[in-house]
């Protein structure tokens, strides 16, 4: 077996486990929602723009945030449920920006749609606004080659996987994903940290995103 | 009782591993669960499992329930009933005979664990007795639509607590302490979930003389009028015309729960003229309720209201179809034509209940979805690691948390 270059700054696989907060808050029209978004918490905006990807984990990617999903199936507005949908999460670095960008879709939407105020959800289907708390934990993975992290990608939780592509670099606004970060830093491997952090995650059920992850990695290895 | 590890070839090693991580984090913390039954209902069914196995990943659990006499219990079923938006008064006699019990139960019993979590409205004043511990209290109802009179009355209670937890978003209120979604969950090594062999299967159809000879239609629930036993066999009779079938309505009551004779009377009568309704009032007996969901060609769950329709998850996990009010916690277990069929009325369900029995390929493919969906959402490794993070969470205030 080909042996893998072993670096001084081990890489701490940490796993992110979440409760849901409910605020009380709930949206009947379009106005509403728009409204509630501007005031609502970042950790709220956060929860509904990736909850989706982790209830529906393993099964076919479901639209990627619950603004899309209501707006469509709730208020009938499809236009608006399919430029929500597309939003490209992965471009955004801070949770702010995304904000703002729903906003901005959302107001030039009305603004063109002047009617789409006028419709309402029934009581039982309000949107209803939740925080995501996040409990962040180191696991006993600690990997100092490449070998070793495609094999530890293979163990740890999809929660793990999640928190590494997902949180880190929105969340805790560090630009990059951990991974990328880690094999560019470890190993000055720019082409196989660009090809992680090319992937757009969000299109991938967790699962899928792991076995895509652990295919980029072995054929790295390999070369 | 199974233990942690037989966990693992259903939910994977890593989500173990993540609980007796986050166990660790509770090391030294005294945990007491209150509620106001050993037995029956959703409620006592879940602690029974979980305790143990808390136990296991070193949570230091107890569980405790409170007494009350019948008066007491008519009371509670009344407010029951009131939160769930029926029409009804609420008297002063009724709060006199629910704060007097409650007083009984606050002398009477040790809260002095690190944690108290108490369990819906029964035991809900032992709060008064708070001194410096942590009290988290989880409502089991829906409360989307409450009576206001009682709600007022209870809030101030609600209030004192930390928190508070509900099963499903549409039953948040504006209170002034955290509010946390947690779902319930089903143990899949439970009597009621384990696989059956289909020799299991067919004896428990024989002891109730339920023949084989047509698809069965199945709702397992209370005989409660918000459980709409009799709307189900609207339902049965509509569908009839069209698809000869059978219909079982089986569940047992509750020991806080009185009102269930004057519905299962209401539900025979209705039932009697016809030989293909099986009315069966059962004693506690989870292989055989598993048998039936097992036997069953369709499941229905046509609740009116639902604290959260665990019933559904035990369905989908059993790879059923399903055709369930749009109601409570029920559209958070199925995603319509997607892992399940949700309806709003006697002919939705109907419609649905038909479809589903002409178009089995349609079915089976439902079924498939939701026991993936329960795998990953509703099973009760997931609801240990959302309680062990709302007990975390009562000494944490931040929205991230690095333990």
């Amino acid at each position: 077996m080909k042996k893998t270059k072993k670096t001084v700054k081990p890489f701490v696989f940490y796993t992110r486990l979440h409760l849901s907060q409910m605020t009380g808050l709930r949206a009947a029209n379009i106005s509403q929602l728009m409204e509630l978004i501007k005031q609502v918490s970042g950790s709220c905006i956060y929860h509904h723009t990736h909850r989706f990807l982790q209830i529906h984990q393993y099964l076919s990617p479901e639209p990627p945030n619950d603004f899309a999903y209501w707006v469509n199936y709730v208020l009938g507005e499809d236009e608006l449920g399919e430029r929500l949908a597309s939003i490209d999460t992965v471009q955004f670095s801070s949770i702010r920006s995304l904000r703002e960008k729903i906003i901005q879709t959302i107001e030039n939407y009305i603004e063109n749609n002047p009617l789409a105020k006028l419709r309402f959800s029934r009581k039982d289907e309000e949107f209803h606004f939740i925080e995501s708390i996040s409990f962040i934990i180191p696991t006993k993975y600690s990997v100092t080659t490449l070998r070793d992290f495609s094999r530890t990608l293979k163990k740890v939780t999809i929660d793990s996987i999640y928190f590494h592509i997902f949180e880190s670099r929105l969340r805790l606004e560090k630009q990059n994903n951990d991974f990328s970060a880690w094999i560019d830093d470890a190993f000055g491997n720019k082409i196989l940290a660009d090809s992680i952090a090319r992937l757009d995650p969000y299109t991938h059920t967790l699962e899928d995103l792991r076995k895509k992850l652990i295919n980029i990695v072995d054929n790295a290895i390999k070369k | 009782m199974p233990y942690i590890e037989d966990y693992i070839s259903i939910v994977g090693q890593s989500v173990i591993d993540d609980l007796r991580l986050i166990a660790e984090k509770l090391k030294g913390k005294k945990i007491l669960h209150i509620n106001s039954t050993a037995v029956g209902g959703g409620v006592a069914e879940i602690l029974n499992r979980m305790n143990p196995l808390l136990r296991e990943l070193n949570v230091d659990t107890r569980w405790d329930v409170i007494r009350g006499g019948e008066k007491f219990f008519n009371v509670t079923k009344k407010f029951h009933n009131l939160l769930h938006g029926k029409q009804d008064e609420l008297t002063d006699e009724d709060i006199d005979i629910f704060l007097s019990t409650g007083k009984e139960n606050q002398l009477n019993m040790d809260t002095s664990s690190d944690i108290v979590y108490v369990h819906d409205p029964q035991p809900i004043t032992l709060v008064e007795k708070r001194n410096g511990n942590k009290w988290l209290w989880r409502c089991h109802v829906d409360v989307s639509n409450p009576n206001q009179k009682l709600w007022s009355f209870l809030k101030q209670y609600i209030e004192r607590y930390d928190a508070a937890v509900f099963s499903a978003p549409s039953f948040s209120q504006t209170l002034s302490i955290r509010q946390y979604l947690i779902s319930p969950s089903i143990d899949p090594l439970s009597d009621k979930n384990k696989d059956l062999s289909s020799e299991e299967i067919s004896k428990v159809l024989e002891h109730y003389q339920v023949p084989v000879d047509k698809p069965l239609i199945t709702q397992i629930s209370r005989f409660d009028r918000l459980k709409d036993p009799l709307g189900v066999i609207e339902v049965y009779k509509l569908v009839k015309r069209y698809v000869d079938c059978r219909l079982i309505l089986a569940g047992g009551g509750a020991s806080d729960d009185p009102e269930g004779a004057q519905v299962l009377a209401e539900v025979n009568q209705a039932a009697k003229e016809d030989k293909d309704i099986h009315v069966l009032l059962m004693p506690q007996n989870d292989i055989h309720i598993n048998a039936l969901q097992r036997a069953s060609t369709v499941i229905i769950q046509k609740s009116i209201k639902e604290g959260f329709g665990l019933t559904v998850s035990e369905a989908l996990w059993k790879a059923k179809p399903v055709v369930a009010s749009n109601v409570g916690g029920i559209p958070l277990q199925i995603t319509h034509r997607y892992s399940g069929l949700l309806c709003r009325s006697i002919e939705g369900a109907a419609f649905a209940v038909k479809q589903l029995l002409n178009s089995p390929n349609y079915a089976k493919q439902l079924g498939k979805n939701g026991k993936e969906h329960v795998r990953n959402n509703f099973l009760i490794t997931r609801h240990i690691r959302d309680y062990i993070l709302a007990f975390l969470s009562l000494y944490n205030k931040e929205h991230i948390v690095n333990l």
